[in-house]
């Protein structure tokens, strides 16, 4: 067994920051390597995750476009007034628009943001909801996740017109949807960020078909 | 000659990373809600420690003992970053339940540990099977304490087996305990110290139960602790 403490211990200081430099070379070339090889896998697993979740919200047999790449972005405060990047995907039959399925937050919930996608069919019904990641009570908020509960599905169906008027709120606010035992935050702030997704909707159908769709990019987790 | 079985027993058991010398505790801890996250974490975690033990052993006569700090943090991050980009391409959706905690590796200080209480003094061969025993350890721990809290919190064993294997991999779960409340302690932070707890004392008993029956031969461990905190 050597001990390296004592080898090298006439070295001039040069030999060390070389060594270093050449340690830092050779993992930044095996860096390089490894990324080169698996960049087109990652994106092809991103593009794929991303299209997993959307065909959660609209069933891939209604739409024949590139779901992945037909989107764009944007922030608009007088609806949505947090501020947010909302990002809308547009599913297409033959160039025909069926649905949009809207990426976004509901940012009143009980415990940071709830990041929701709202599938809307062209004529203003609820094509699905699904929560992508949250950070409510395991256990008593958690249960607007689809692996938990059918709640979400409470909302496939339905639009601004039925259930109309007051319908739109958790009944203990006089509306239609359910809240869970000890918690009624969580899915008062989901009801609230799907009501106004779709009168945001049926306020700018036009735009949401007709936007140019942003670049393609890299999507972020 | 290198005794590869007291190599294996040390990373093992002896000087296992979460149970007795207690490094790498945050990811521990944080992803052991489930035993197919602990598996995916472990593994990661071993892959890096065979791949920077055995850097760590080649390069050991070139560095100067000033240097050597930065150079092994370089070639953990290297390795770290590498194993983080295979899991992207091939493991992803178990990447996206583990996120954080991968690139989280880098500051796992049994891995550094090793590199400078035992690769930086031995030859690649026993370098990596020493890699290989610790990460083993680290693995098994994180699989029982895994196992643990999925069994109390959630009665189930191997949910979400499809994020490894794939989507056969659903059918690996085995529903332990029929409709399960949940208990949720268990899968809340406080149920991983808890079980940690449990997992140490149970390996403090059995170990004093072994030394036991060998009646007074043995060394004691606590020397070796100190040299890598």
């Amino acid at each position: 067994m050597e001990n390296k403490h004592t080898t090298n211990q006439q070295a001039p200081a040069w030999r060390s920051a070389l060594a270093l430099g050449l340690v830092a070379i050779i993992g930044t070339a095996l860096l390089s390597g490894v990324n080169y090889f698996t960049r087109p896998l990652i994106e092809e697993q991103e593009r794929r995750a991303v299209l997993e979740q959307l065909g959660q919200v609209i069933a891939p047999v209604r739409y024949n476009n590139d779901l992945h790449d037909d989107q764009y972005s944007f922030t608009d405060t007088t609806w949505f007034s947090s501020g947010q990047s909302i990002t809308v995907y547009r599913a297409r039959m033959d160039t025909n628009p069926v649905a949009a399925v809207f990426k976004l937050a509901a940012t009143e919930g009980y415990n940071g943001k709830i990041n929701l996608l709202i599938g809307i069919n062209l004529d203003g019904s609820i094509a699905g909801v699904r929560v992508i990641s949250h950070k409510e009570t395991p256990g008593l908020g958690d249960a607007i996740e689809i692996a938990r509960s059918d709640w979400v599905l409470n909302f496939d169906g339905k639009s601004l017109e039925s259930p109309g008027g007051t319908g739109w709120a958790v009944k203990r606010d006089g509306g239609e949807f359910d809240q869970f035992t000890g918690a009624t935050i969580t899915p008062r702030a989901i009801v609230k960020t799907v009501k106004t997704t779709l009168e945001y909707f049926s306020a700018r159908k036009e735009t949401v078909f007709d936007h140019p769709r942003d670049a393609p990019r890299v999507t972020d987790q | 000659m290198q005794d590869y079985r007291k190599i294996f027993f040390d990373g093992l058991w002896q000087q296992n990373t979460g149970l007795v010398v207690l490094l790498g505790l945050c990811p521990l801890l944080a992803v052991t809600g489930t035993l197919v996250n602990g598996l995916g974490l472990g593994l990661a975690t071993t892959l890096t420690l065979i791949f920077s033990n055995l850097a760590v052993s080649l390069v050991r006569g070139v560095l100067r003992p000033e240097i050597r700090i930065p150079a092994y943090v370089l070639i953990i991050a290297s390795v770290v970053t590498v194993v983080q980009l295979l899991m992207q391409a091939w493991l992803h959706d178990l990447y996206l339940v583990l996120g954080i905690f991968i690139p989280l590796i880098v500051t796992n200080c049994a891995i550094i540990g090793r590199a400078e209480a035992f690769a930086s003094r031995h030859s690649p061969i026993p370098a990596v099977v020493d890699g290989l025993a610790t990460g083993l350890g680290f693995c098994l721990t994180l699989v029982l304490l895994g196992a643990l809290r999925e069994l109390i919190g959630r009665g189930t064993l191997f949910s979400q087996a499809g994020l490894m294997f794939g989507s056969w991999g659903d059918v690996l779960q085995i529903t332990v305990i029929p409709d399960h409340p949940g208990f949720l302690l268990a899968i809340l932070p406080p149920g991983a110290f808890i079980g940690l707890g449990l997992l140490i004392a149970g390996r403090n008993w059995l170990n004093d139960r072994m030394a036991r029956k060998k009646a007074g031969q043995r060394q004691v461990m606590p020397g070796s602790v100190a040299e890598q905190a």
